[in-house]
């Protein structure tokens, strides 16, 4: 199939209030094409799900949206609660995250050598303002602040499930713990919109059936949108409000599980019917 | 105007710098191309080149008068040839004691940086214990003279001498990477140790190798720089800062880029002692190093091994 | 190497059974152990040896290893040896030993009042102490250790905490020295205004920091290995600038000496006890300061930074900015150094600024163990009491010009046997131990950016 032969659908039909608009981006490695013209948005609140076969570009968006790549065509846009919509495209990964977005990695990226406190609390002081100066003379400022990330980090502990977990090394975690530290870190940084790249990979069906739970509690308690990779199709039929599909780097269905189910170009990709 | 004084003159004796600088850059170019590390001890290896060569000039050369024809030529050739193998040992011994355990243990960036700066200081202060701290002038193995002229300038035997072993070896090496196994073996590992290592190539011998090729370079450019400059325990340090400049200049991992630096630095650091002090050229050439590293990081040619050579 | 000699034996298939079973053992692991041991031990021998000179040289050689005196370095090499060989099956043992040890221990230490009565009888120590030293122990606990250890503690932030190689160390203590200089009014080039030496300390810290942040911003955004030689490019571009300058005095060093502190009517010309007194206050707060750094925020984004970049800035750290920090911490540091030292020496020429002193420094901290405020203390006491003290005493084991050859002898053998130092830190060592099972790293010395 070659490129001109793909199906392309406006995944951004329908999206009243966007969170995130993905507008004509296109990322090339050299001569390789990675994202091909996708246009896609996100409806504040929803769990939208990003599938396709491997190769098809989903986490290279990813690492678009968070300023890891930096695409050479189109925009990329989040919208902030009541805020001035901001363009993601020259920040840095630090920045974007700022803005309001934070990412889990397919591979797991966590601080080994840290506990599992130091790893959420990382994430939740990334927003505190005292400096270097005011730790070192422990001045009122600092240890209010600090007081109020450490009451936030257990918080975020309990609600994952890792509590009684805290002090242990994050490289001495299981593997569904480790998936479910690496959200808890990413929560730390109070995101709009948290981007989770296959957060079940590799778990085994108890531990997946908690993480569609916590996945779905992250969008019902906290309100956060939700943009999520993934293979499992289970996990994604029962969590997703709505499923883009990409292949070759460009949209080629988009609707709710059902329509998406359904629809011919994606059975013939996934098929792989020439 | 200062910079017209002296040009041509400050250009040859500074292209004559750069074959040097270039020789020993592609020590630091090689070794980066295998292993992506900075060898901070190559300055040794320079070193222990140049004190090879003069303690067989010293040898050889008898007190009070100036060999000439083939016999100054066979001098300077043994000599070089010692230097050479003098380097290459000194830069087996570096990879087996400084790098290789800590490849056995996957140690961490910082822990080779570390050891290989260790060994520098080691070496060069061994040196000073054991062979005194002043320093040496090698024995005049030919008479220094003005060959011919270029717009003025006249360049010099010794010049000549330096450029063209430079070139010999220079070219020498582009035969070995590009034509021998030994080359196929060392692209391969730069461009990617674990294929390379899953294809049956042997990591640790061409680590060793590559270690060693350098290290030839490296000691024979001690023995040619020593001619004209003398030989001192320290004389590593300088030399070493500037070719790695050179390597980075021509972009690090990049064979014919470290030739292409070697001779821009020597130049760049030269020309202007027109206008300044003598005493400049190194925060000249230091400088440049700083802002090659701000502007151009990759150098003017791109990193990569093999694909240039 | 197993495989190596059962290739080898396979060779020499024809040897008669007793010959291939001595090339075995001749080849093993254990033997290879000992050929290693037995040149460490012939090494040794070389390094504290005579000297020779460039007419004979192997002379020095030949009195170092045809000497009887090689044979007590045999034998330590053989002791080595034995060590090495036979801690795998001792050392189990003894850690549970040790453990069972330590772990009351640890349970009283860690008890508050009974730490904070230790930290007030080392205080106590260090306050009463030097009273009773000689004028000699007392000018090396200034000079030499109270200045490198406040060294140590500052490069400790850089490549401990941020996990940065910073080779040009001294240059900022340069500056530090040379702006004391400048606003006493004791170089050749005269300032618009003159200041006491006290009122330095701010203007020291303050150059020192922004040439840690201009040299720094542009470099930490590279490679950290070219952080490494441009700061080694940079130390030698200050050493240069000031041999060089006439405004600065060129070799010679300052015009006239530079002032010492004055404290109301008490002039402290070159007595040694109130600058200890001085560097001890300065001392304790850094080392609380840097202590408390280094369990804040600030400090477990250094962390952070250095085990994963990627994750760091995903999490929401500005990985540069974290870095500059960490160089100005460090820069400024040497920096406040430098007025200390210039004011009580008075007098100095480039000749301290030399690059073999940023490794010095580096030796310090890595001796004692990178991250570790302890461990720092303690190896840069150590290694600065020991040269001084062969000196003051008179000893000829130790030729003090034969300082950089122990330096790098230690460098090497640290990083093959304990690159977390002698008293680690507890991060810095788990770091190590994950690096080396192939989990994460434990510097920030890989490309930035690396994609995920």
């Amino acid at each position: 199939m070659t490129e001109t032969q793909v199906p392309r659908v406006d995944a951004a039909a329908g999206v009243t209030d966007p969170v995130l608009d993905v507008d004509h981006v296109t990322l090339r490695f050299g001569g390789v094409t990675s994202i091909n013209d996708l246009t896609l948005a996100q409806q504040r609140g929803e769990i939208l799900a990003v599938i396709g076969p491997n190769g098809a570009g989903k986490t290279s968006l990813f690492n678009c949206i968070t300023g890891v790549y930096r695409p050479q065509a189109g925009s990329i846009t989040l919208h902030p609660e009541g805020g001035k919509p901001r363009s993601l495209l020259r920040a840095k990964p630090s920045k974007v995250n700022r803005l309001g977005i934070a990412r889990t990695f397919q591979n797991i990226r966590l601080f080994n050598a840290l506990s599992a406190y130091e790893n959420v609390k990382i994430g939740v002081e990334s927003r505190d303002r005292a400096g270097p100066v005011s730790a070192m003379l422990g001045l009122p400022n600092y240890r209010r602040e600090e007081r109020a990330s450490d009451a936030r980090t257990r918080e975020l502990l309990d609600f994952v499930g890792l509590r009684d977990k805290a002090n242990e090394l994050a490289a001495s975690l299981s593997y569904g713990s480790l998936r479910r530290l690496e959200i808890a870190r990413a929560l730390g940084t109070s995101p709009q919109l948290l981007l989770l790249d296959e957060p079940a990979a590799g778990t085994n069906p108890s531990e997946k059936n908690e993480l569609t739970a916590l996945i779905r509690k992250v969008s019902v308690e906290m309100g956060v949108s939700v943009l999520l990779i993934e293979h499992d199709m289970r996990l994604v039929m029962s969590l997703a409000t709505r499923i883009v599909v990409l292949n070759f780097g460009s949209a080629i269905a988009a609707g709710t599980p059902a329509e998406v189910q359904a629809d011919e170009a994606v059975i013939a990709a996934y098929l792989g019917s020439a | 105007m200062c910079f017209t004084q002296n040009f041509w003159s400050l250009l040859i004796s500074g292209l004559a710098n750069g074959f040097v600088y270039a020789l020993i850059a592609l020590g630091y170019t090689l070794v980066y191309g295998v292993l992506q590390l900075i060898n901070f001890a190559h300055s040794e290896v320079f070193m222990s080149g140049g004190f090879a060569g003069l303690f067989l000039m010293d040898h050889l050369v008898g007190k009070g008068h100036v060999p000439s024809g083939l016999t100054s030529v066979g001098l300077v050739l043994a000599g070089t040839i010692v230097a050479a193998l003098a380097g290459g040992l000194v830069a087996y011994i570096l990879e087996r004691v400084a790098y290789r355990p800590l490849r056995r243990r996957h140690a961490p960036q910082l822990a080779y940086l570390i050891s290989a700066i260790g060994m520098s200081f080691f070496l060069f202060s061994l040196a000073g214990k054991e062979f005194g701290r002043d320093s040496a002038s090698v024995p005049q193995t030919f008479t220094n003279g003005t060959v011919f002229h270029v717009f003025g300038a006249g360049v010099q035997t010794y010049y000549l001498l330096v450029a063209g072993a430079a070139i010999i070896m220079l070219v020498g090496l582009d035969r070995l990477i590009g034509a021998t196994r030994l080359g196929q073996g060392i692209r391969a590992v730069a461009q990617d140790a674990d294929t390379a290592s899953l294809m049956g190539v042997n990591i640790d011998r061409i680590i060793a190798l590559t270690f060693i090729v350098g290290g030839l370079l490296g000691g024979a450019a001690g023995f040619l720089f020593g001619i004209g400059n003398g030989v001192v325990y320290t004389m590593g340090f300088t030399p070493g800062i500037k070719a790695f400049t050179a390597a980075v200049l021509g972009g690090i991992g990049n064979v014919r880029g470290a030739v292409l630096g070697g001779l821009l630095l020597g130049v760049c650091e030269n020309v202007p002692i027109g206008c300044v002090d003598t005493s400049w050229r190194d925060v000249i050439a230091f400088g440049i190093l700083v802002l090659v590293l701000l502007v151009r990081p990759t150098g003017i040619l791109g990193e990569r091994l093999g694909r240039s050579a | 190497m197993s495989a190596d000699a059962l290739g080898a034996v396979g060779g020499r298939a024809r040897l008669p059974g007793g010959l291939t079973r001595a090339y075995a053992i001749a080849t093993g692991t254990d033997a290879k152990r000992l050929y290693s041991s037995l040149v460490l031990g012939l090494v040794l021998a070389l390094m504290t040896g005579p000297a020779g000179s460039v007419t004979a040289p192997t002379s020095g050689i030949h009195h170092a290893l045809l000497a009887p005196r090689v044979f007590g370095f045999l034998a330590f090499g053989l002791v080595v040896w034995l060590l090495l060989t036979f801690s795998g099956r001792v050392g189990p043992r003894l850690r549970g030993v040790r453990q069972r040890v330590a772990a009351p221990a640890r349970a009283v230490t860690a008890h508050r009042t009974v730490r904070w009565s230790w930290y007030a009888v080392l205080l106590a120590a260090l306050i009463l102490v030097p009273r009773l030293l000689t004028g000699a122990y007392q000018q090396l606990l200034v000079d030499q250790i109270g200045i490198y250890v406040l060294l140590a503690l500052g490069l400790n932030i850089v490549i401990g905490f941020a996990g940065l190689l910073d080779l040009g160390y001294i240059a900022f203590f340069a500056v530090g020295a040379y702006t004391t200089a400048y606003f006493t009014g004791s170089l050749p080039a005269k300032p618009p205004f003159e200041v006491t030496p006290f009122l330095c300390f701010p203007l020291g810290v303050l150059f020192a920091m922004l040439a840690g942040v201009i040299l720094g911003a542009p470099t930490l955004r590279l490679r950290g290995d070219y952080l490494a030689i441009v700061t080694l490019g940079f130390g030698e571009i200050i050493y240069d600038v000031a041999n060089n300058l006439k405004q600065t005095g060129g070799p010679q060093g300052v015009a006239k000496t530079v002032p010492h502190f004055v404290f109301g009517d008490y002039h402290w010309k070159l007595a040694n006890l109130p600058y200890w007194y001085l560097l001890l206050g300065i001392l304790v707060a850094v080392v609380i300061g840097v202590s408390r750094l280094e369990n804040s925020r600030t400090g477990r984004a250094w962390t952070a930074i250095r085990e994963d970049e990627v994750a760091a800035e995903a999490s929401g750290i500005p990985a540069l900015r974290y870095k500059v920090m960490a160089f100005a911490f460090g820069a400024s540091t040497s920096g406040f150094a430098g007025v200390l030292f210039a004011s009580k020496n008075g007098f100095f020429d480039p000749g301290v600024f030399t690059e073999q002193i940023s490794i010095l420094i580096l030796v310090l901290v890595i001796f004692g163990g990178m991250g570790s405020i302890w461990g720092t203390i303690v190896g840069a006491a150590v290694l600065q009491f020991l040269p001084g003290y062969f000196r003051i005493s008179g000893s000829s084991v130790f030729q003090p010009q034969d300082i950089y050859i122990y330096v790098g002898f230690l460098l090497i053998i640290m990083m093959i046997f304990r690159p977390q130092g002698l008293i680690p830190s507890r991060r810095r060592a788990r770091e190590i131990g994950m690096a080396e099972a192939g989990i994460g790293s434990a510097d920030a010395l890989a490309a930035p950016g690396s994609a995920p």
